[in-house]
């Protein structure tokens, strides 16, 4: 029967050709795959190189605790507080007004809406999403503030106001879906328990779903503010472009994406202090915005180990 | 309430207590769809308000006009144009990456730290604010690169916006394909490539499909890191057309020329005090958004009739 | 005289003996292929067979039946190395297939080339969401088959092998998925007859079918062992007694007997192969 060592067929040996084809565009996929990994490190080399000449010329604890910052005025001064007092205070409002409308929707469309509505509902939330941030800041500056001067008339035209609710509007959509999907993934016998206790839909919503979301629903919140933080448009249209170290919503501020967008919209000079200084610049809103990132991420992977 | 339920003078005690989180149940069921209800209504109050605002110039000079110094003359054709071509570059770019990436991350990368790697960038990059792409496109294409203030370099850019996306799409659409209908591709002798090209990306094309038409809506309305890059706000004057009527028929001089986008037109006007051109900026607005509402209900409907067609 | 009655001894023993060769001599049944000392682990360490030792008769249908978890649909995958796509499995071992003595679970063998000689039809019906034609042609395209002639020749020979040509013979562009279960599950075995293979693996085929689809298969494997080997693992006993030549029954990864379908079925010689049989536990 068998021989003692079997000889491989030439039919079954292995096709040379076929399988080199094959590494080529497993080799050719890889590169693909890694283009990712190529652009974030592109992102931290470029702010890091960039910046360097600023952080040379400047100290970091006049960077991190002056509170004025006009890198090209006559008197330069380089204090980052008033940009992230500008960005912290209109993100601040945005999550007042996102935060409970967010979570609402989220709880209704997961607890309470029924197949139809939620299926209606799930599209005007994404289309929501679609809407460019320049549309936004349009309404921010044209609607919301004129609305907000009737009712306080000496509201300024720039202020943080305006902008703050709009970018609110903006974010409710991230925080309804992302908790939304928290809220779905409890599974449904936690939820019988509660109803076969006699309790009605918002007494489960509130003391069984919402408590075994809750690392999914902090996970929209921490990603709502790193959202919040990144916006440009909006604030860089409504909220004026001049730095400000204040937290009073009534007062016009910048962000530190309007500099960058104010700074780049005049003339660069390639090196000059002042264009240093929007990298520099990035570099805070970076390290912001991927801790925040990082944590949402890790707090929503633990609500989906969980089941 | 911590009396003990059974007596029948405490029925009475129970059926109030009912009652009232009945009631509750209630009111935070109409509490739920108001506010559902108002961001509908927000929606179409922004949609409505920007169409009736630009209503009055949106004729077909106003898209054939350049920008002028003069309100009621200017137009978006510039702004128009350049939208498009930078689209075009930005599609050509990021949707064969992207897919490609979502193929060797769902196909071909095994387990470990490399495809953990990647997969960890690709969520961060999906966070990241978009003008940071802005700065790492002045920073690289722009000077590092030499790349100038171009057209190709807002595609570049916006390609690396909508990569994320495109990549996840794919990896969605890839992951919905049953492993029964796999292996039998594999048991009739097919090569791992075989497999996805023939099967794996036919079946996956209408999710990715769908996060393309997201991917592209997104970069039409995206205007931080375009303006990071220098696009000019005043552009009177359109990039050479790519179809020429001599020998070789197609250049690529556009990519190198000035431009500037419909979103960045749009914040140009709102930027300036006169009246007249918020009224530009509206009708701009309007195009825009009515563009991006229309990509995105596509995308939407899209995925609605894929679910409904292929039961595995 | 003792000479006579030691080889009267020896051959009443080499006919008790090893069932094989009790069975050769009898018949001269063709090997097509057999597995020797085979031992599969999963990923996680599971040592899912052991020292696995089965003979496949060729054009005879070969059934592997036993209580679930005993091993048999991971056998049945090991002959077309399924297992190859999933990281971490090891095979220990060989399977040989005949007449070229290959083992085809030598490393450098391309599990490929097993799968162009060796088929397989799935529990589940699943065919390709593409139309009927196009899924019997895909393993000959698979292979470099592009003629439409050629194409067109070999999905109705493949159909009518199936028996079900003249059910779909007027919408081959239709899409499969709007064939019934049984249907589909004849058309899955189209496809799988469509590249000639010398065996064909089934994996439980007519589980998920009803009584009528279920007795259409059984005549079409009745039909098909004409032609080449067949292994069919099957959860279904009075199956196997209905179709089969040769029966394994395996229990916790460890084949316990093999022989001619009416003996495992009428007199086993094992207890435990008795006791599942008459149901007594499984």
């Amino acid at each position: 029967m068998a021989k003692k060592n079997p000889k491989i067929s030439r039919a079954l040996a292995k096709n040379i050709r076929r399988n080199f084809v094959e590494r080529l565009i497993e080799i050719a996929l890889m590169l693909s795959g890694l283009i990712a990994v190529l652009i974030t490190f592109g992102i931290v080399f470029i702010l890091v190189t960039e910046s360097l000449p600023f952080f040379e010329a400047v100290s970091l604890k006049e960077f991190l605790t002056s509170t004025v910052w006009t890198p090209n005025f006559e008197k330069k001064n380089y204090g980052i507080l008033p940009l992230v007092s500008g960005t912290l205070t209109i993100t601040g409002i945005a999550l007042i007004v996102a935060v409970p409308l967010g979570t609402i929707t989220a709880v209704y469309l997961s607890e309470f809406a029924s197949h139809k509505i939620r299926e209606t509902i799930k599209p005007v939330l994404e289309l929501l999403v679609g809407v460019p941030t320049v549309v936004f800041g349009y309404f921010a500056l044209l609607l919301v503030t004129p609305l907000l001067q009737k009712i306080y008339p000496d509201l300024p035209t720039f202020n943080m106001l305006g902008p703050g609710i709009v970018m609110g509007v903006m974010i409710v959509p991230y925080i309804a879906s992302v908790a939304e999907d928290a809220m779905r993934a409890v599974p449904m016998s936690m939820r019988e328990g509660a109803y076969a206790m006699g309790a009605t839909r918002f007494q489960t919503a509130v003391s069984v779903v919402m408590p075994a979301a809750t690392s999914g629903i902090v996970a929209a919140y921490i990603l709502a503010i790193s959202r919040g933080i990144g916006e440009t448009m909006i604030v860089a249209i409504a909220a004026g472009q001049q730095p400000n170290f204040t937290f009073n919503p009534v007062e016009s501020a910048a962000t530190i994406t309007a500099y960058i967008v104010s700074v780049a919209l005049g003339d660069l000079e390639h090196g000059g202090i002042g264009y240093q200084s929007i990298f520099a610049a990035g570099i805070v809103l970076f390290i912001m915005t991927l801790s925040l990132n990082i944590l949402g991420q890790w707090t929503r992977k633990k609500f989906t180990e969980r089941y | 309430m911590s009396k003990i339920i059974g007596h029948e003078d405490n029925i009475n005690t129970i059926r109030a207590l009912i009652k009232k989180h009945k009631k509750n149940d209630r009111i935070f069921s109409y509490i739920g769809l108001f506010v559902i209800g108002s961001l509908a209504i927000a929606l179409l109050v922004l949609f409505l308000d920007l169409v009736i605002d630009g209503y009055p110039k949106m004729n077909l000079e106003f898209f054939s006009n350049f920008p002028s110094r003069k309100p009621e003359g200017a137009g978006i054709l510039s702004a128009w144009v350049g939208s498009a071509l930078v689209l075009i570059v930005t599609f050509f770019v990021a949707v064969p990456m992207g897919v490609a990436s979502g193929i060797y991350l769902e196909e071909y990368a095994k387990k470990g730290w490399f495809a953990d790697l990647i997969e960890i960038n690709v969520a961060n990059l999906a966070g990241v604010p978009s003008i940071i792409y802005g700065l790492l496109a002045l920073g690289l294409f722009v000077y590092e690169f030499g790349l100038g203030q171009s057209i190709l370099t807002a595609g570049l850019t916006l390609s690396l916006l909508m990569l994320p996306i495109v990549i996840v799409a794919t990896r969605e659409a890839i992951r919905a394909i049953p492993v029964h209908i796999r292996e039998a591709a594999y048991a009739v002798g097919a090569t791992k490539w075989q497999v996805t090209l023939h099967h794996v990306l036919q079946y996956a094309m209408g999710g990715v499909l769908t996060g393309i038409i997201i991917g592209m809506a997104r970069a039409i309305g995206e205007t931080a890191p375009v303006i990071t890059i220098g696009a000019l706000t005043f552009i009177a004057f359109l990039p050479p057309t790519p179809v020429t009527d001599v020998a070789p028929f197609i250049n690529f001089a556009w990519l190198e020329a000035g431009f500037t986008v419909l979103p960045i037109q749009m914040f140009n006007w709102i930027s300036r005090p006169e009246h007249a051109f918020h009224i530009n900026a509206a009708a701009t607005g309007a195009v825009i958004i009515i563009l991006t509402l229309l990509m995105n209900g596509i995308a939407i409907k899209l995925r609605y009739s894929i679910r409904k067609k292929i039961k595995w | 005289m003792a000479l006579l009655l030691n080889f009267v001894i020896v051959f009443v023993k080499k006919l008790n003996g090893n069932p094989r060769n009790k069975i050769i001599m009898a018949r001269k049944e063709i090997l097509k292929a057999e597995s020797k000392n085979f031992n599969f682990h999963y990923a996680d360490g599971t040592h899912a067979l052991k020292d696995i030792n089965i003979p496949l008769y060729e054009k005879k249908i070969t059934a592997l039946i036993g209580p679930s978890g005993c091993g048999k649909s991971t056998f049945l995958r090991s002959f077309n190395r399924m297992h190859d796509l999933y990281a971490g499995n090891k095979y220990d071992g060989e399977i040989i297939l005949h007449p070229d003595d290959t083992n085809i679970l030598d490393k450098k063998v391309d599990p490929i080339e097993v799968r162009m000689r060796i088929s397989m039809v799935f529990q589940k019906p699943n065919p390709f969401p593409k139309s009927i034609y196009e899924n019997v042609a895909y393993g000959l395209r698979v292979r470099g088959e592009n003629n439409k002639r050629l194409l067109d020749d070999k999905v109705e020979e493949a159909l009518k092998g199936a028996s079900l040509w003249n059910e779909v013979k007027d919408r081959l562009q239709d899409l499969a998925y709007n064939l019934s279960g049984g249907q589909q599950q004849r058309l899955c075995i189209a496809r799988a007859l469509a590249t000639d293979p010398e065996i064909m693996l089934f994996d439980e085929p007519t589980s998920a079918l009803d009584p009528i689809a279920t007795v259409n298969i059984e005549e079409l494997m009745s039909e098909l062992k004409k032609k080449l080997t067949i292994l069919i693992v099957t959860h279904n006993m009075q199956q196997a007694a209905r179709i089969s030549d040769y029966t394994a029954y395996m229990y916790l990864g460890e084949m316990i007997e093999f022989d001619e379908t009416d003996t495992i079925f009428t007199k086993p010689s094992k207890r435990a192969t008795e006791d599942y049989i008459t149901g007594k536990f499984g």
